[in-house]
Order: structure tokens, then sequence, then C-alpha cells
């Protein structure tokens, strides 16, 4: 089956949710589409949408929730649906 | 007495207070985050201490994080700078009932002058002008036809719970505003979750002009006006000091209306009267109070001689204001350009990364506020301003000219500054003749075409 990586495209903080009062954008085991959101990336007060490029489930986070993400690091990976 | 400042901040403006400090004989201890143990500030200060982690919410925003490093380093005195606490009334409360001094106003003060609508009912009172606009929300279409027509138009519909230029329509007429009322509110319920609208003078052509003043919590004294019209996304780009626009008649009934509302309100330290000048009316309106030292304050200390982040500790150690009005001068023009870490070519994308070179101008007249250096890396978390190139000169024309002597002088070499956009903006003519307003800097932006690389390299 296979699996795809998504990177940060640059350093900065990683949110999984789009305010702090919000549901995350996905959760893990949730079925994404290319360019479902799956989370944001701030780098010097903007933030950055960070979208799945293939469709599947996203089989695991690497980075917690409002924690240091530096560029090229594996924020989530997707598994493609058989 | 003040004897140990803790400076709960980071960056220039860190580096800017620690001098102060130093000046005045005064211990500097810079509180920081884990990405800034390596800063200039934090080398440049006697001590320093560690806050939290490099998320701003964990460290620079932290209260409790900022008053335990306060008592564990036995700090008498904070300093907030700006930005993140240093508006923060319950943080200037903490500070006090923790028997330190807070370099600003009383808490009472920042929940007055900060709060939009308790400020423009406080600037009425003391007979400063504000944006005519509906006393509270409209009720229905015929209030909203009546107080129209004692506001004038054009106008704006603005959604009470909106806020950074969202929830906002633009009605020319009485018949656009007919159309434009029940479209606001239902799109203000949509937005917003709540259907109240006001309605205010819509200025097509304002300027941004602020007046810097301290006081000692009953006397105020003005340090003239600063024209921060050159704006992007609402954030100032390129400030000058004093304004091109204004005539003395208006720049002094500006003046008395700035000392006005500090005095009434019984202003303590340093502080910035925001408002908006209609280009075509000539009238100025006050829309808010910045109750701290700001980003640009470097120009008028360049035109009157005053330092103003000495003074705030001055006053904060209890000498009292040591001027009277006469005795500030406004001798020649400054200018200050926001040098950003942010590559124009790509939307001004953020661009942290290492300073491999870097050349400073210097010479006559030139004044860099800036916390880089050789071998720096720029962390991400933070704002992307790098760096504040000040110019001074006898008038605006020769300012200008040495803002751009002073731009080709400048090298960084590591990431994208702003620093090029600069240089392309001192050589527009409209800039040049001092004919801008707030949405200027936009319109040229759209206006421009990108660079060739040649043009880019001679001037980055």
């Amino acid at each position: 089956m296979a699996q795809q990586d998504i990177q940060a495209p640059f350093p900065g903080v990683f949110y999984r949710r789009p305010a702090p009062d919000k549901p995350v954008f996905v959760e893990e085991g949730q079925r994404v589409e290319v360019g479902t959101v799956i989370g944001l990336i701030e780098v010097m007060k903007q933030f950055f949408e960070l979208r799945a490029e293939m469709a599947g489930t996203v089989s695991a986070f690497l980075i917690a929730e409002e924690t240091v993400v530096e560029a090229g690091q594996t924020v989530a990976t997707v598994e493609a649906s058989s | 007495m003040i004897h140990r400042l803790l400076i709960a901040n980071r960056g220039e403006i860190a580096l800017r207070i620690v001098r102060a400090a130093r000046e005045l004989g005064m211990y500097s201890i810079v509180a920081h985050s884990e990405a800034d143990s390596d800063s200039l500030a934090v080398q440049q200060a006697d001590e320093s201490i560690c806050i939290g982690p490099a998320q701003a919410t964990k460290s620079y925003l932290n209260v409790e994080a900022v008053l335990n490093a306060a008592r564990q380093s036995r700090a008498d005195a904070v300093h907030p700078g700006y930005g993140f606490l240093s508006e923060n009334a319950d943080f200037a409360r903490a500070v006090k009932a923790a028997g330190m001094v807070f370099v600003g106003p009383d808490a009472a003060i920042i929940e007055r002058m900060g709060d939009k609508s308790r400020a423009r009912q406080t600037a009425l009172e003391a007979g400063v002008p504000v944006v005519p606009g509906s006393p509270s929300a409209i009720r229905d279409l015929e209030e909203a036809l009546a107080v129209a027509e004692a506001i004038g138009y054009p106008l704006l519909v603005k959604a009470a719970a909106g806020g950074g230029g969202r929830g906002i329509r633009i009605a020319e007429d009485a018949e656009a505003l007919v159309k434009q009322l029940p479209m606001a509110q239902t799109e203000a319920r949509t937005a917003f979750g709540d259907d109240r609208v006001y309605l205010e003078r819509f200025i097509s052509r304002a300027r941004h002009i602020e007046v810097q003043i301290l006081g000692d919590g009953e006397r105020a004294v003005h340090f003239f006006e600063r024209e921060c019209s050159l704006q992007r996304r609402r954030q100032k780009v390129f400030e000058e000091c004093p304004s091109p626009a204004l005539d003395e008649a208006t720049r002094d009934a500006l003046h008395r209306s700035a000392v006005a509302l500090a005095e009434h309100v019984g202003y303590f330290g340093a502080g910035t009267l925001e408002y908006l000048y209609d280009d075509l009316t000539g009238e100025f309106f006050f829309i808010e109070m910045n109750t701290r030292i700001q980003v640009e304050h470097p120009i008028t200390e360049a035109v009157t001689g005053v330092d103003l982040v000495r003074e705030m500790l001055r006053l904060a150690r209890g000498e009292g204001l040591r001027f009277a009005q006469r005795d500030i001068q406004c001798r020649g023009w400054a200018l200050e350009l926001r040098i950003n870490a942010e590559d124009t070519e790509r939307d001004f994308f953020p661009s942290p990364g290492q300073v491999q070179r870097l050349v400073w101008p210097t010479g006559p007249g030139v004044r860099i506020d800036s916390a880089l250096y050789e071998g720096y890396r720029m962390p991400p978390f933070y704002d992307s301003l790098v760096a504040k190139l000040i110019v001074w000169d006898e008038c605006r024309d020769s300012a200008l000219r040495r803002a751009c002597r002073a731009l080709d002088e400048f090298k960084l070499e590591g990431f994208a500054t702003t620093a090029a956009l600069h240089r392309r903006l001192l050589e527009d003519s409209e800039v040049r003749r001092g004919e801008v307003d707030t949405s200027f800097l936009e319109r040229w932006l759209e206006g421009q075409t990108i660079p060739t690389p040649s043009e880019k390299e001679m001037v980055s």
C-alpha cells in the first residue's frame, strides 16, 4: 500500500486546529482527498495551510499540536486507500 | 528608584531598552524564550533568564512565566516593550501587585484607552474629534437614514462584532444604504452571530497621523506627530516625522487635542494617540491610543533629540516630567524604513534564515535599530521585523536622498528582505511629494512589475 509523508515546507509552529476552541482539521484514521487541509504552520505570525497531496487515510500525526516543526520534517503520513 | 530592570521582550526593542537602562545606570535583565538565547539583547544585557519555549504563548505572552522570572531575578521594575504583554492590563496589575514598577501607565488607563469604544467615549468627553458615526447600534432602516443624514455620505456599515477590516460595507448614498443595511445585518449575523451594525463616516483618502506624548499622571507634553500612511495589510512600512500633510493651524490643533486627551485621563508614561486625517476636508479624528512605546519612536527622537525610552524609565523611577512644552523643538525631518524578513517577490512570504553577510549603512544622520549580527539565525516564531533604518536630515527632500544613500550601503545576505522595495518606493514621485494615503502602498504594489535580477542585486 502506498504511503506518503506530508512535510513542512518551512519551519514554524504546527497547529492541528483552525483556532484553539475549534475541533482538529482531521483525526488520525480519517479519510482525506487531494487538497484537504490537515493543519496550519505559523511562520513569523503568518499562517499557512498544510494540505494532503494524495487521497487516502491519515495514518499518523508525527508532530504534536502547537509544537515546533523544522523545514522538511514529516508532519503526518497518509496511506493510499486500496 | 529602579535598580534591576526586567525586559520582557525580544528583538530590536529589547536591545533598545537594554541600551537605555545601561545609560541610566540600571542593571538590565532580559527575559527570553528558548529560541532567543543567542539574541543580541541577551548578549548585551547584564543578565538573562529563560521564560519558556519558543512559542510566544508559552513564553513572551505567559504572564506567570514573566512574573516568575521577575521575582527570581529580583527585578524591581518590568519594561514590556511593544506587542506581547505591553498593553495587557492584567499583566500591568500583576506586576504592581508583585511589588514591582510596571514601566507604563496604570492598568486602569490601559483598559480605558485600549478598548476602542471606551477610548472613543473618553475622547468625546475631552472634546477631541472622533470619526462621525452612530452612537450605538442601528435598530432599523428609519433610524439608519436619519443618522446617516447627520454623519454624511459616503459611509461605512460596520458589524459591531467585526474587526480588522472584516464585516464592513460602503454605502455611497441613501439609496445604497437602503440596499446595504439588511445585507450587512444578515452578513453580520451569519459571520459573527451578532447582527448589530454601526454607521461611520467613510474617509476615502485617509492618512494615518499620530501624536507622541509623555505624561506624568497630571501634565502631558507632545513630541509632534508622525505620519504612517504607508501600510500593507494594516502594518506600517514607512514612517516620517513630521507629517508632510498638515498646515500649521491643523498641526497645532492636533497636538493640543492629543495633550488634552492625555491630561483628561491622567496619562502616565509614553503613549501615542492615533488619528485619521481626511486629506480632502483637512479634518482629523482620533481613532485609538497605544499605551506603550511604539516601533517608530526613533523618528520622533531624531527630530526632537529626546530619548523617549530613557524618559519612560526616568518617569517610572519617579523623576517626574522634565519638560515644559516650549522645551521641545522639532528640527529637520526623519524617516523610518522597516526592513522585514519577507520575500517581496513571493507576496511577502516570510523568509527566516541565517545572516551570512551584514554591512550596515553608517555616516551622517543614519541610525540602525536592529538585533541582527553575522551568523545570527532568525527564528521563525516571531515578527518579521529585522531592522529599522532611521535617517535624519535638515528637510524632507534631503532625508529622502539620504535614505537612498543609506539603503545603497546596506548589504544583507542570507535571506530576503524588504530593503529593495524601500529603495524603489523612495524613487516614486508621489512618495517624494508626500502625496500618499493609507491605501497608497497596496495600490502601488499592484502596479509594480517584478524587477529583473540585475536590478535586484543592485539594490539588495
